[in-house]
């Protein structure tokens, strides 16, 4: 079995836990790869990866293009601005333009929830969700899985606490849903008006005050966007107490927690620029994980038995 | 007033059981119609056993879309669905392109609808020009011209000093306002019920509390201005016990509720499907229960469809970007039937009369009844068809419907509206 059975991956409930055990296995034959002087692939040579962008993104989209390109796949990116996107085409035509080239995977990252939906609907290609508005974000959640692991050495029973802004993250929501599939256990920590009525029945704990993370083995740290303080939002009266309330400081960690953060970091906001910095940071390891995990979801999709002609026999020496 | 294009009288008999719940009326027998009235109602044997036939429908809130948005619904396309969905009085809302909100305007509406309209048709205007929540309407000229009642609906009265105003006003114009109760402030961003769900979807949650606290502010204006209310399309427990506190306490105030706040809960929404998009929102189930429980007891005396055509291209986008509406006139009957009457939540009479005589009630129209000498108002139904909703056979329009795909128990087989035949299946 592989995604492939699935076709898309467009949100963590798509995958069991067996699926993301796997995906994170070749993801670790994959980072023995990149240690080698020539680090490409030959397992999807002749595919086609369209790169679709309704958002801004230098992380996910750079992670994207060099997964696939690194697994030897042509890849294509289009972007909302300067394409036919500015001059009124629906999504859907969009997405039945591309389909047209017959790419293999289509990545989606839209400001809208339910936009790689909408694309897995007008296309025959497998859609991978690199983000839709607040909903989903399940690579980013499979890449902080797979830190956690490589850190830790396991993942069922490791307490996470994710502070900060969770009404608007959809990297939260994606990893309180991947933590709890693999039986780690998620803690949602910010202030209340950041914190979503009922989100417990996610399945997490949830906790207004930082003394709340003293017993967790990972503290992850979520972006802090100004424009929730501005008139009409109003979240929180500043980013001033914001930090006094919420950052990630020395003083806040005890010594063997490990910090996240999906980036980009705001320093000096929602986070210490000495905890950035620190050991107990693992916000690189984050941004390599990133390439061989996508790696593993552009590998796993497309090498279904069946589905599409065999792929080669991922060999990493 | 309600108008229709002018059309011969009919003249028919059926056999059935008959249900008038206004009138205690539930048995078998035979309803002769001559020319338009109905000239005898008698007991006997019919046959099959799986007909009734009860008052036709009246549906105080549809969305004709006319004029402007003519691509999405017409006249004559509105009054054919609701023909085939059973009903024989429609009022329609004032939120066009441009505004029902002068007499000029709604005028020729009126004249269209003598044109078009195969089932008597309603119109309301606009309590604040342009929709605006500024400056007041006309509505004295404006009742003149046919105005069945005031609303804001889509865009909610937001200044409480307005309301007030409106509230006092339309006294002159003796009819009564209806009222989208939501405050927007608290609905700002929101696309679903915030709940559960909206917190795992990470969608705007669009909160009960919103639609609650301007229930309670307009009741509290129509208590003090001492002014007859209608709320539409509630959605929330907090509003229904609020109603029933208001009517306890005197105020006089008819309530809606829509087929699918009755049927269906947020919980669908994770399916991302626009066509569960609309305003207010699908709510949770112990919301749903109290709506139940208000037909039940009669806090809610109407059932409204909200009937609203939107576009293919408009709804075939990401869950936020869809407007909020979804088409109802042809499915409520079946939808209710299936989902209430045949689960044992609600008494088929009890429906009956919440889709005809309460709304008649509610905006001052005729009420339709089973009774010789009265004009022939029916709606025949088979209560064991079953269907399936699909795109290709709408007559709306639009086909924006929560129901796509659903397997629906009732189907409408005959609708005699104003003593003709609009609807044969």
């Amino acid at each position: 079995m592989s995604l492939a059975s699935r076709r898309d991956l467009l949100g963590i409930a798509d995958l069991t836990r067996a699926d993301a055990e796997r995906v994170l296995d070749t993801a670790r034959a994959l980072e023995r790869s990149l240690d080698r002087e020539v680090k490409k692939l030959p397992a999807l040579r002749g595919r086609l990866v369209v790169n679709l962008f309704y958002e801004s993104s230098t992380r996910t989209l750079s992670s994207f293009e060099l997964a696939a390109k690194r697994l030897s796949a042509d890849t294509m990116t289009l972007r909302s601005s300067g394409s036919s996107v500015d001059k009124g085409e629906s999504l859907r035509d969009t997405a039945l333009t591309l389909a047209a080239y017959d790419p293999d995977v289509v990545v989606v990252r839209h400001p809208q929830i339910g936009a790689a939906n909408l694309v897995a609907s007008a296309t025959e290609a497998h859609v991978v969700n690199a983000g839709d508005g607040k909903h989903q974000h399940p690579t980013q959640a499979l890449l902080d899985l797979f830190t956690i692991r490589e850190a830790l050495g396991r993942l069922e029973g490791v307490s996470v606490a994710i502070v900060g802004d969770v009404l608007h993250s959809r990297v939260a929501r994606s990893l309180v849903e991947a933590l709890r599939l693999v039986g780690a256990e998620p803690l949602l920590v910010g202030p209340p008006t950041l914190l979503p009525r009922r989100i417990e029945e996610m399945g997490c704990a949830t906790a207004t005050s930082m003394d709340a993370v003293a017993d967790v083995d990972v503290v992850y740290v979520l972006r802090m966007q100004s424009e929730r303080m501005q008139a009409g939002a109003a979240f929180v009266p500043s980013l001033r107490e914001y930090t006094a309330l919420y950052g990630v400081t020395p003083e806040r960690l005890r010594p063997g927690q490990l910090v996240m953060h999906p980036g980009p970091m705001n320093r000096g906001i929602e986070i210490d620029p000495r905890v950035a910095d620190s050991g107990a940071s693992l916000v690189t390891t984050q941004v390599r994980s990133g390439l061989v995990v996508r790696m593993a979801v552009l590998y796993d999709l497309l090498t279904a038995p069946g589905l599409h002609v065999a792929a080669p026999a991922l060999e990493v020496a | 007033m309600l108008v229709c294009r002018n059309g011969r009288r009919d003249s028919l008999t059926i056999r059935a059981r008959i249900v008038d719940p206004g009138q205690g009326l539930d048995e078998q027998g035979t309803v002769t119609v001559e020319d338009g009235l109905v000239t005898a109602v008698e007991p006997g044997i019919a046959a099959p056993a799986s007909l009734a036939v009860a008052p036709a429908f009246v549906d105080p809130h549809v969305h004709l879309r006319t004029p402007g948005r003519e691509d999405e619904e017409t006249i004559a396309s509105g009054t054919e669905a609701a023909a085939a969905g059973g009903y024989c009085a429609i009022v329609a809302m004032p939120n066009t392109e441009p505004v029902v909100d002068t007499a000029p305007v709604l005028r020729s509406l009126v004249e269209r609808a003598r044109e078009e309209a195969l089932v008597p048709t309603g119109f309301t205007a606009a309590i604040s020009k342009g929709q605006r929540g500024e400056e007041l309407t006309e509505m004295a000229e404006l009742a003149a011209a046919g105005a069945l009642a005031f609303t804001d609906d889509g865009r909610p009265v937001a200044s409480a000093q307005l309301m007030r105003r409106a509230l006092s006003y339309s006294a002159v114009a003796g009819r009564p306002l209806a009222l989208h109760c939501e405050e927007p402030t608290l609905t700002h961003g929101g696309h679903m019920h915030e709940g559960a769900v909206s917190a795992e979807l990470g969608l705007g949650g669009w909160p009960s509390v919103a639609e609650t606290l301007m229930v309670e502010r307009d009741l509290a204006l129509a208590a003090f201005e001492e002014r007859p209310v209608h709320l539409q399309h509630l959605s929330a427990r907090g509003s229904v016990d609020a109603v029933r506190r208001a009517r306890l306490g005197g105020v006089a105030v008819s309530a809606e509720a829509s087929p699918h706040h009755l049927c269906a809960t947020d919980e669908r929404i994770r399916s991302l499907d626009p066509n569960l998009k609309m305003n207010p929102p699908l709510r949770t189930e112990d919301d749903r229960r109290a709506l139940v429980e208000a037909l039940l007891d009669g806090t809610i005396d109407c059932v409204a469809t909200d009937h609203a055509p939107h576009a293919r291209q408009e709804k075939d986008v990401p869950f936020e970007e869809a407007p909020f509406g979804v088409t109802g006139l042809e499915t409520a009957f079946a939808a209710l039937h299936t989902y209430l009457v045949r689960e044992g939540e609600v008494p088929l009479g009890t429906l009956l009369e919440r889709m005809s005589a309460g709304p008649a009630r509610a905006l001052g129209l005729p009420v339709p009844r089973i009774a010789v000498g009265e004009p022939a108002n029916l709606v025949l139904l088979d209560l064991d068809a079953e269907w399936t909703v699909r795109e290709d056979g709408f007559r709306s329009r639009s086909v924006n419907s929560w129901l796509l795909g659903a397997r629906l128990v009732g189907t409408v087989v005959k609708t005699v509206a104003d003593g003709r035949v609009v609807f044969d299946a």
